[in-house]
């Protein structure tokens, strides 16, 4: 997946900054960004999220999986 | 006080009226312990995204709650106990927002898409996404069996 160059800068945290988004269970949009093609949460050494935020992101997706907002698995 | 938000799940087949009559009844157990409603809301029946308790749809509710632990413990006491409720999660919020919340938000966006989608802003840059771009969202797919 990640055919990117290397030579590109370090990106920011999409969490971080004066008009983030909040990270909030119920907000499956924003957070199926951050979950793989199977379900899975992706790293954030791919998605360039903070490691706070990172916390955080993958204790609201357990949450909307819980209450059946997003998959456990996508077979 | 402390500041709480339910979201319950109840069961698919149950009338409109009779998830409200479950609202209520909830409503009423927070109020019995001293607790007050600060906001309810219905998501309305939306698909879950895997089987619970057999069911493929739920009616989803938030209850914002201003009240005493007690409140909420009876308040959870009595979700688990209820058959209708296949599932239900309680957290403590720092503070009420009163406006509806981000679920809600996108269900009304679907409905005239192109010109408001004022929350573009917030997305992540192009760049920054996780994955190829032609990904399609499985989450828009809804209600697909």
């Amino acid at each position: 997946m990640a055919n990117r160059p290397f030579f590109r800068g370090r990106k920011s945290c999409p969490f971080t900054g004066p008009n983030a988004p909040k990270i909030d269970f119920r907000d499956t949009k924003t957070l199926s960004r951050y979950v793989s093609e199977r379900g899975k949460i992706v790293p954030s050494r791919i998605t360039a999220v903070s490691n706070k935020k990172q916390r955080e992101l993958a204790q609201a997706i357990k949450r909307a999986r819980y209450m059946g907002l997003l998959p456990y698995l996508i077979k | 006080m402390a500041f709480y938000e339910s979201v319950f799940i109840a069961r698919q087949d149950l009338s409109t009226q009779q998830v409200e009559a479950l609202t209520e009844q909830m409503a009423g157990v927070v109020a019995g312990h001293g607790g007050k409603i600060a906001k309810t809301e219905q998501w309305g029946l939306r698909s879950l995204a895997y089987r619970i308790k057999k069911n493929r749809k739920g009616h989803y509710t938030q209850l914002t709650i201003d009240g005493p632990a007690a409140a909420v413990q009876e308040l959870e006491r009595q979700l688990g106990l209820n058959e209708d409720v296949l599932r239900s999660l309680t957290l403590r919020i720092e503070a009420i927002d009163m406006e509806p919340s981000s679920i809600l938000q996108a269900k009304s966006g679907r409905d005239d898409r192109p010109p408001r989608r004022g929350d573009r802003d917030d997305r992540p840059r192009h760049d920054d996404r996780p994955r190829r771009d032609d990904r399609p969202s499985f989450n828009d797919a809804e209600g697909d069996e």
